[in-house]
């Protein structure tokens, strides 16, 4: 199979999902013991108000035919509106949305920075102490409650040592720079805005570090038995037979190899940060998708809940399908299965 | 788990008797320090989770206003919370709680998944691709999400919470118990089975099902830490246990503001789930290791 034959087979695939992914959110809104009508007009309005509404949103008509405006609402990009704050949910989200991918990319690069050589320790001194202290790092990470570690954090290093900055994307006293992306530090990049730049960065650390610690377990873990796997290979054998120092065995011809698969966990731990950042949000004042969801949790903003839970679906779906796609280009075995 | 099968035909063919097996799985794991040490926190935790609320001094529901905030020491081991509740005696009865939490959604999850994925894997063609396909569907979402989701829709509950997450877990089971079909199905013992005219669902449910499980029951042991976190931080955000039930997660979130002064509210219920977690993780880990071929042992 070519390359490109496996994506047009894995696009078609995650179409079918996503529909299958409006199915559910579909049928969760119809099991809402909350009627949504008088959500929207209150319960004192006049019966002629309230068949209004219910004609208006179509909730008169039978349920295949609901479904079908319900999909092709969607496909122009209406999540419906928010009973919260009366805006549309697509609005709100691609208002939010920055601020979570922003934190999310920050830690998943954390975790690759910690993961990776913890990992590479751990195989090469493989059931020797480096080896168990690595694991019981990583395993330790991957068994923290988030959302302590985050309470924690700010405990320790913005109120008693004072050595980081408290909660929010910015300091009060520093003009944030004007929306390009709506990722902070990067639009202080694009504009210029030096002070904002490094102010936004430094309150990246605490939030990033508490995410990406959880993940860079799973990833050493990864590296770990992939790089065991290849030092066992033939090819790296050759290579200590020529003489070549550790060094150079390791970092210059097993570490490649050994991160196809790597690769793969990345990208679905990157996927997997979204649920970290619904813990963390609310902690560290992160105007995100995961405190957005949390508040319209608590209000019961069925259609702000629902639209966050099919945006989740769509980019966890299409992480999904990059890390394959990534994969079956960095090793061709994979597509001949 | 059922063991092997008990009717075995003259020359049938078994792939290594589960007993076997299981012996050298235990003698491998005795040697592992990982493993033990994981082994030794579940069963601590197992034993709280039994007994916990015998050995409990104070009840973990009843505030008593006349000692609040008490640091840890004397009559209070790990202090009061600001209603004057007793930390050691919620966290006892939370272990209860978060540990059958995890236990049960696990469970569910398994015995779902499992079902679906071995009826997907042995009747092949269509019905695979229509189960499997569900499969995908539901595993499109992050199960904190769609969690949060139900709990939007229905009530927050610890019920519904642990509804909500076996609904997103259940997935990876299928996946799995399909694969170790698909590859079972082949094997000349399932072949034999037939032969001697033996019945579909009785093939599958004494000879195929019983070879599969090794590598579920490690997915489980893994999953076990996993679910914990997110059943506690679901109830952490507030959309599982509500107060007073001495949920672990809750606790942690009801100390939240105390952080600073009173420390040992909140950070008494965290240790306990890194515990927990740990101790699964450590375990499952030097599962993993123990049947994944690649680590070279």
């Amino acid at each position: 199979m070519s390359l490109v034959t496996y994506i047009l087979r894995r696009l078609l695939l995650m179409v079918l999902v996503l529909f299958g992914v409006t199915l559910v959110t579909f049928t969760l809104t119809h099991v809402v013991p909350v009627n949504p009508v008088l959500a929207l007009v209150g319960d004192r309005a006049p019966q002629d108000v309230v068949d209004r509404v219910y004609h208006e949103l179509g909730l008169d008509k039978p349920l295949p035919v609901q479904y079908v405006l319900y999909v092709r609402g969607l496909l122009h990009g209406e999540l419906g509106v928010s009973i919260a704050d009366q805006r549309p949910v697509a609005e709100d989200l691609a208002r939010y949305l920055p601020a979570t991918i922003e934190l999310s990319t920050a830690a998943i690069l954390v975790a690759i920075l910690v993961g990776i050589p913890t990992g590479i320790v751990s195989a090469v001194y493989r059931n020797r102490w480096p080896d168990h202290l690595a694991r019981v790092f990583a395993l330790g990470g991957v068994s923290l409650p988030v959302f302590y570690t985050a309470l924690l954090g700010l405990a320790i290093f913005y109120v008693a040592l004072g050595w980081l900055p408290g909660p929010g994307q910015l300091s009060p006293y520093v003009t944030p720079p004007p929306r390009v992306t709506g990722m902070v530090v990067v639009d202080a990049l694009l504009t210029g805005r030096w002070k904002a730049f490094w102010d936004g960065l430094y309150h990246l650390i605490m939030p990033a570090t508490v995410l990406g610690w959880s993940s860079a377990g799973i990833i050493a873990r990864m590296v770990r038995s992939s790089l065991l796997e290849v030092l066992n290979t033939d090819y790296v054998r050759t290579a200590w037979a020529k003489g070549l120092s550790g060094r150079a065995v390791v970092l210059r011809h097993a570490l490649r190899n050994a991160l196809i698969p790597t690769v793969t966990v990345i990208g679905l731990t990157y996927g997997s940060l979204l649920q970290g950042a619904v813990l963390t949000e609310t902690i560290f004042a992160w105007p995100g998708v995961g405190r957005y969801a949390t508040l319209s949790v608590i209000s019961i903003d069925v259609p702000a809940v629902l639209g966050v839970t099919l945006v989740a679906a769509l980019i966890y779906s299409f992480v999904n399908l990059v890390v394959d796609i990534v994969y079956a280009y960095l090793d061709p075995r994979i597509r001949y299965r | 788990m059922s063991g092997r099968p008990a009717t075995a035909a003259p020359g049938h063919e078994q792939p290594a008797p589960a007993s076997a097996e299981r012996r050298r799985v235990w003698r491998a794991l005795r040697g592992n320090a990982l493993a033990m040490t994981g082994l030794l926190i579940i069963a601590f935790f197992a034993f709280l989770a039994v007994f916990g609320p015998y050995l409990a001094p104070y009840s973990p529901t009843e505030p008593d206003l006349d000692h609040i905030l008490q640091p840890p020491g004397g009559a209070h081991l790990l202090g009061t919370d600001d209603t004057g509740m007793d930390i050691l005696s919620r966290v006892l009865f939370g272990a209860r709680i978060d540990f059958l939490s995890a236990l049960l959604i696990v469970a569910v999850s398994m015995a779902l998944g499992t079902a679906i994925g071995t009826v997907a894997g042995w009747l092949g063609g269509f019905w695979d691709d229509v189960l499997m396909r569900m499969t995908d569907m539901f595993l499109a979402f992050p199960s904190l999400i769609l969690a949060m989701a139900i709990a939007a829709v229905l009530k927050p509950s610890l019920t519904n919470a642990l509804l909500a997450i076996s609904v997103t877990y259940w997935p990876v089971y299928a996946r799995l118990a399909r694969g170790q079909i698909l590859s079972l199905k082949e094997r000349e013992f399932v072949e034999a089975a037939r032969a001697v005219g033996l019945g579909g669902a009785r093939i599958v449910l004494r000879h195929v099902l019983p070879n599969a499980f090794a590598p579920v029951l490690i997915q489980a042991t893994l999953d076990m830490g996993a679910v914990l976190l997110i059943a506690a931080g679901l109830s952490f955000i507030g959309f599982g246990a509500q107060p007073p039930t001495p949920e672990w997660g809750r606790m942690v979130s009801d100390g939240r503001s105390y952080l600073q002064t009173q420390w040992w509210i909140s950070t008494f219920p965290a240790i306990a789930i890194l515990l927990l977690a740990l101790g699964f993780n450590f375990l499952g880990d030097a599962l993993r290791d123990l049947f994944d071929p690649r680590s070279g042992r």
